[in-house]
């Protein structure tokens, strides 16, 4: 049936009716729900229902299965309602999957009506709240969710096509009115789809699916093709025509890059947003975070900076207000990192990584890569910090090849934790090194989270942002790149300052594998790298998924107590607390808990379920990392071992959400 | 004439039900879906409940018992008992569970013990209850008779 939208486009979105591609006559009969509910009383009865509406019913009890009901059958099920307590996962975890993942609406139910939880299943993206009992009338008009979301992917579409080089900042407005509850859903897709390895999935469908198209998966490499294009233009350039015609991917359409070019867009917004809002976008505000810090690694500026206290308005001044629009948030945190000492020391380290980082390093590629990170606003501002960067000299390309892969990492991290991320690539590019490693997630995450706070934003002494910086960078790195974070152990040092920002997310995994070794940690970044490796597609893809932040953003915004300024802003700020290798425990615990556990999650999710990272991300503050670099610590495993400890010792993290048990669970690699 | 009866027995007997507040619209709604595809439908859901509620019970029972009872888990236990006599549509064992569930906000554990009884006891009527009905449902359709509706919707 065609809605009267574009039929084209819808008929793509309908791609998932079985019907084909006309809408069937009879929609909303054979839709495909997914029912997710432990209780089998409800469950039986919720079946019966849905058959009695002539939908096709699969029910499930438990949400890992459900999950994984979900991955097998991509464009299995239109829709998926879900319950709100279940013991192996929360049920909004189960909602920031599905959102990131596979971009589904989700329907939540639960006999709780209290306010707040429906208000979180309305932040965390949910498209409809049900009471329960549910009633068979509820039940009847649940496939006005279905179109209603075809509908705005289709508007999404159909305004990308509409060109103009604004489409980023058109794109955004539209998107975001449509978007809302996706876009929530964004962060929290990047930090699921760093845990899966869809990566695979995706591409294949992209390449099969030419007439159809199905939901794309923006895989990992994918997102990164993306982003390099995108920066090869210019975010303000950068039209889905063009972009599609740089990737060169065969299958891929203009429309399919055209809505991730608006998510993307978002995303970038959002970081930078966060960034200044620091509380609420606890996202990652990093995004501009990361900015900041890695325009003063460009210029060595750092010192500069430092020494001002202020950036300098040569590089980092006018990058970070430029790109990050927001520049003068981004100021004072990177200036933090500046200000450290160790930034100065960590960027004679880095240079020395640089060099054998080179390698690696496609300098310009990749400094082109952060730019691509903030679309929005951030794209400016990434620009600027690019260009600025540029000029820095060498240190600055290596950082910046260092951060670009961190960047193109960070994007991808970005999404979950790329905020965290970008600051530490930005404090260091060494931490951008580090991102290859990122693959180690898990650890990263942890110790990222460390290494945020301490590169940037605490100003954490300096030499522990190195050590610290550096994994998270590194951790988000590895994830997209894996073997390019030579520079990893470059990142420590880099990182003190800057890399805070990205490191934050990346730091952490970087981290350890810097950690080690700061100076050698290539052999760290292997570790990190089999670690991300895994996450890397899940990365990837999270990055890369439509949703950028949503699942960091939903993570933020439903558990952030802490004020997701600590990690946007402060992106390192959040370090701050952490000041140290413990590598933004502290930070993290409090907003960064919420937000990187969403990130780190993310990162680590590689090595570790994502619970468990975030809840390791909270503890740390209580590890009291806090002497620079733990090079023994944070070696990954290490730190695994240590975040693991934490868990167990039973921190109490900051996040109120996590008090889930079966949070933990969700960490677990589904 | 037996089939005649029987509903006649039936209905009076789901209406006694209802008006005391045992069962609620929700039970009819269950009725509703019940069709030839689906014949037992409404015994295939409350042979569940019975299940799905003696564990809970159980496990309530279990966690009252402990020396620190854990409120956080007593009341997840609560809320689930409560969807769950909700979806069935056991009225009072569902307001008997929202009770209890303040009891647990405020840690009260001789209330929630009072409480706990209450749930029980509550569970046990409407078992007994239902398990007539049911009974009284399956003659019917024994004796070639159709269930008769019922038509009060809370």
């Amino acid at each position: 049936m065609n809605l009267g939208v574009n039929p084209m486009s819808f008929t793509s979105s309908s791609a998932s009716w079985k019907s084909g591609d006309g809408v069937s006559d009879q929609f909303p009969a054979g839709l495909r729900v997914l029912v997710v509910d432990d209780d089998p009383t409800c469950l039986r009865i919720l079946e019966k229902m849905l058959r009695s509406c002539l939908y096709e019913v699969t029910k499930c009890s438990r949400a890992e299965v459900a999950l994984k009901l979900l991955r097998d059958n991509k464009d299995g099920f239109d829709i998926v309602i879900s319950d709100v307590h279940m013991p192996d996962m929360d049920g909004f975890k189960l909602l920031e999957h599905v959102g990131l993942e596979m971009d589904l609406p989700v329907i939540m139910m639960s006999a709780d009506d209290s306010k707040n939880v429906v208000m979180k299943g309305v932040t965390h993206g949910a498209c409809d709240y049900l009471i329960k009992p549910v009633r068979m009338e509820a039940l009847k008009n649940i496939w006005q969710h279905v179109v209603r979301k075809k509908k705005h992917e289709w508007r999404e579409k159909d305004f990308e096509q509409s060109g103009s080089v604004e489409e980023g900042e058109r794109q955004q407005k539209p998107s975001e009115d449509v978007d809302y509850s996706s876009s929530a859903n964004e962060g929290n897709w990047k930090s699921s789809k760093k845990r899966k390895d869809e990566e695979d999935e995706a591409e294949e469908r992209d390449d099969s699916s030419t007439l159809k198209k199905p939901r794309v998966v923006w895989s990992v490499e994918l997102h990164q093709q993306f982003v390099t294009a995108v920066n090869q233009l210019g975010i303000d350039k950068a039209v889905p025509k063009k972009i599609l015609e740089l990737m060169n991917v065969p299958g891929l359409t203009r429309e399919n890059v055209a809505s991730h070019l608006q998510k993307y867009r978002l995303y970038l917004r959002r970081l930078s947003g966060q960034h200044q809002n620091g509380l609420g976008n606890s996202f990652m505000g990093p995004s501009d975070a990361t900015f900041g810090p890695m325009t003063a690694l460009n210029g060595l500026d750092l010192q500069a900076l430092a020494s001002s206290g202020q950036l300098p308005p040569q590089s980092l001044a006018t990058i970070q207000a430029a790109a990050l629009g927001r520049a003068t948030n981004k100021s004072a945190i990177s200036v933090p990192m500046v200000d450290q000492r160790n930034i100065f020391s960590f960027e004679s380290p880095k240079i020395r990584f640089v060099d054998g980082q080179q390698q690696h390093n496609n300098s310009t590629k990749q400094v082109n890569l952060l730019h691509g990170i903030p679309t929005n606003m951030d794209s400016k501002q990434l620009a600027a910090l690019h260009q600025s960067a540029q000029p820095f000299s060498n240190m600055n390309r290596h950082i910046h090849s260092q951060s670009s892969q961190s960047n193109s990492l960070l994007t991808q991290m970005v999404q979950p934790q790329s905020r965290t991320q970008i600051l530490n690539e930005v404090g260091g590019s060494h931490v951008l090194n580090l991102p290859s490693s990122v693959g180690q997630p898990v650890l990263s995450q942890a110790i990222p989270g460390a290494l945020l706070g301490r590169n940037g934003i605490d100003n954490v002494h300096g030499p522990t942002y190195a050590s610290v910086s550096q994994p998270s960078a590194v951790v988000d790195f590895s994830r997209s790149q894996r073997a390019e974070l030579p520079g990893n152990s470059f990142s420590l040092v880099g990182n003190s300052g800057i890399p805070t920002l990205a490191t934050k997310g990346m730091l952490q995994e970087d981290f350890n594998s810097e950690m080690k070794g700061n100076r050698g940690f290539m052999p760290n970044y292997d570790v990190f790298n089999e670690l991300n490796q895994n996450r890397t597609e899940d990365w990837g893809l999270q990055s890369v998924g439509s949703n950028f932040e949503a699942p960091q953003h939903t993570n933020l915004q439903g558990r952030l107590d802490v004020a997701p300024s600590v990690l946007v802003q402060p992106g390192f700020l959040s370090d701050r607390h952490i000041g140290i290798p413990s590598v933004n425990k502290t930070a993290f615990s409090a907003a960064d808990g919420v937000v990187n556990t969403a990130n780190l999650s993310q990162a680590l999710t590689s090595s570790l379920p994502d619970n468990a990272l975030r809840i390791k991300a909270e503890r740390l503050p209580d590890m009291g990392f806090q002497n620079g670099p733990f090079p023994d610590q944070f070696g990954q495993d290490d730190l695994m071992s240590a975040l693991l400890k934490q868990q167990q010792e039973g921190i109490v993290p900051a996040e109120t959400d996590f008090g889930f048990d079966g949070y933990h669970l969700d960490n677990l690699p589904v | 004439m037996e089939v005649d009866q029987l509903q006649r027995s039936f209905l009076e007997y789901s209406r006694l039900l209802f008006h005391e507040g045992f069962l609620d619209g929700q039970f009819s709604q269950l009725q509703l879906l019940q069709d030839e595809s689906n014949p037992d439908f409404v015994l295939e859901v409350v042979s569940l409940f019975f299940e799905d509620s003696e564990r809970l019970l159980n496990d309530l029972t279990i966690a009252l018992d402990q020396q620190n009872v854990d409120f956080k888990k007593l009341d997840a236990h609560v809320h689930q008992f409560k969807g769950s006599s909700s979806s069935i549509g056991a009225q009072r064992v569902k307001n008997v569970c929202i009770a209890f569930r303040n009891l647990c906000d405020e840690q009260n554990a001789e209330g929630c013990l009072r409480c706990l009884q209450q749930v029980k006891q509550e569970y046990l009527l409407v078992k007994t209850k239902l398990e007539a009905l049911l009974r009284l449902e399956q003659q019917i359709v024994a004796a070639g008779g159709a269930i008769p509706m019922l038509n009060e919707f809370c």
